[in-house]
């Protein structure tokens, strides 16, 4: 028998490997985004972590996605970007 | 590349055909005449003797192109576009096709002819992908000659723990012909990765699936719902919950294709119920690249994440159907894609009113996620032919079960708030003093379905609701 040829039933995306951005050292000088993602608890995680940057005299700005279930909308995720320099996002319940 | 056939009369035949036997000496009549005749022989380039430069067409090329059904064909062709047709032998229509008098003296008047060997169902499949597979634009992946093809296809994670089906250019192009769309038509934007998923994708994953062509137009009716912004495929794929695209078919199309929506509906058995549900999670798995593990996080799914479809029964229905009640006329076929969990039972095999059948409803209802949750998940009632019957006979329409269920899930503050009944879960005490329904408005479907025996109903659980979460879609069904 003939060796057989299938179609690729897939999005044929060719991911180019990408590098993960590079980590601060320090968070000296940055400024931190807390992101609840509304699920249940993640504002105490982020309520805890924003208290322990705080005291170390590091800026924060909160951020809330307005459901768990879908990514965060576009212009969330510019102002984000504009804003700060990493992000913490409380992922779990 | 379909050939162009050379001004005059062309004539497609095959030794094999008695009636094209029988014509040949007319064939040589024409030939020998004034007439331009071109004859194509399917089988045998030496037949018909009687004319002097016949065309090989034994690859079938010129016959499969011009969509010959039939041998003998005449057709007349001007200016490189065919003006006129026949089929098999009439005296006084190849005269008049002609123009000339006197064909065939001593042949019967009329002889019907052989199929084409270009339609021949046992190499229409293989002429379709020799042909036409140059339409499609998936890379072909081959696979190696030492390696099992059915292995082949788990090796490379594009199957749901069960084998699928090859798909093969042939297998494609032959699921194809369920749809008139064509191939490259874009038929939704899949998530996870947000892939623009084409018709001819589609069809690879329904082929992979097991279904038949006919079955295409509801699967890409399906994939188009689930992608919709309001059905939140990748919300549904993404969450930690049991729920999945649970598909509701209506309308003709779900009869004339044999799907079940008696007996062991939920179950195994129906291969449209099977591949069609199937065909739409190989889409979200392959096109999208949601797979369990990586964006799909449920923690313990439920079995109908491999496939769930199923037919309403609609002709023993007390009731308008789901798509119906939805806004669609009864003609129209439509999908409904629901974001379900298992199927749980509701026993009532006492009640004959249907005030008491509604209590045991609303009673078991009140259970999906936990029984002092209001608001938060949808659900899907299935009413069977014996409980329908109940509501049926006391004339209560699918408006009334409904009023009546909504009044009897209103949740008593005291039973539902965090604490009570020694259950931390619940609602926080803000909304002391307020009762709260079950389901939010438009929060749960009726649909009528189930085999003849059994005083049962049942209930799919839905996931987080309404604008938060995924609301029901219904699209209509298109070829």
């Amino acid at each position: 028998m003939s060796p057989t040829t299938v179609l690729d039933p897939t999005g044929e995306r060719h991911a180019a490997q990408r590098a993960l951005t590079e980590r601060p050292a320090t968070l000296e000088s940055l400024t931190v985004g807390l992101l609840d993602i509304s699920k249940a608890r993640g504002d105490v995680f982020l309520d805890h972590i924003g208290q322990r940057l705080d005291e170390r005299g590091i800026e924060t700005r909160r951020y809330t996605k307005p459901t768990f279930t879908k990514p965060a909308p576009i212009d969330l995720r510019h102002e984000i970007s504009q804003q700060c320099d990493v992000i913490i996002e409380a992922l779990a319940d | 590349m379909r050939p162009v056939l050379p001004d005059g009369i062309v004539a497609v035949v095959k030794h094999d055909c008695p009636t094209c036997v029988l014509v040949a000496p007319v064939l040589g009549q024409l030939d020998s005449g004034t007439v331009a005749l071109t004859v194509y022989s399917q089988d045998d380039p030496s037949f018909p003797g009687s004319v002097h430069a016949v065309v090989d067409d034994t690859s079938l090329e010129v016959s499969y192109h011009h969509g010959i059904e039939t041998v003998p064909t005449l057709i007349r062709v001007d200016a490189g576009e065919e003006v006129d047709r026949t089929v098999g032998w009439d005296r006084a229509r190849w005269e008049d096709f002609t123009g000339i008098d006197d064909l065939g003296a001593g042949l019967p008047e009329y002889r019907p002819g052989c199929g084409s060997l270009s339609v021949d169902p046992a190499r229409v499949d293989e002429l379709r992908a020799r042909f036409e597979a140059g339409g499609l634009r998936s890379r072909r992946v081959a696979i190696g000659e030492l390696e099992d093809e059915l292995e082949a296809l788990f090796d490379r994670g594009w199957t749901d723990g069960l084998p699928v089906v090859p798909p093969t250019e042939g297998r494609v192009l032959r699921m194809l012909e369920g749809t008139t769309r064509d191939p490259g038509d874009v038929v939704a934007v899949v998530p996870p990765d947000l892939v623009d998923c084409t018709v001819e994708k589609v069809a690879i994953n329904a082929v992979m699936a097991g279904c038949r062509p006919e079955y295409l137009p509801m699967v890409i009716a399906a994939v188009e719902a689930a992608c919709t912004d309001e059905f939140n495929m990748h919300g549904l794929l993404a969450t930690t919950y049991f729920s999945g695209p649970v598909v509701i078919v209506n309308g003709p199309l779900s009869r004339a294709i044999g799907m079940n929506s008696g007996t062991n509906a939920f179950g195994q058995g129906n291969r449209a119920n099977a591949t069609i549900g199937r065909a739409l999670q190989l889409v979200v798995r392959n096109v999208g690249g949601g797979v369990p593990g990586g964006i799909d996080r449920a923690t313990l799914g439920n079995p109908g994440k491999y496939t769930f479809c199923f037919a309403e029964d609609e002709d023993g229905s007390p009731w308008e159907s789901l798509a119906v009640e939805r806004g669609f006329p009864p003609e129209a076929s439509t999908v409904t894609l629901f974001a379900g969990e298992g199927v749980r039972g509701v026993v009532d095999q006492l009640s004959r009113e249907p005030e008491s059948l509604a209590r045991t409803y609303a009673s078991c209802l009140r259970s999906v996620a936990h029984p002092k949750l209001p608001l938060a998940f949808d659900a899907l009632l299935a009413v069977t032919p014996e409980h329908g019957r109940v509501f049926g006979e006391a004339g209560w329409s699918k408006a009334r079960l409904r009023q009546e269920l909504d009044a009897l899930l209103l949740l008593d503050p005291d039973e539902i708030e965090r604490g009570t009944a020694g259950m931390a879960e619940g609602v926080p005490p803000v909304f002391a003093g307020l009762q709260l329904p079950k389901f939010r408005p438009g929060g749960l479907q009726l649909v009528h379905v189930g085999g003849s025996a059994g005083l049962f109903s049942a209930i799919i659980g839905g996931w987080v609701s309404g604008d938060a979460g995924s609301q029901p879609v219904t699209l209509e069904v298109k070829p």
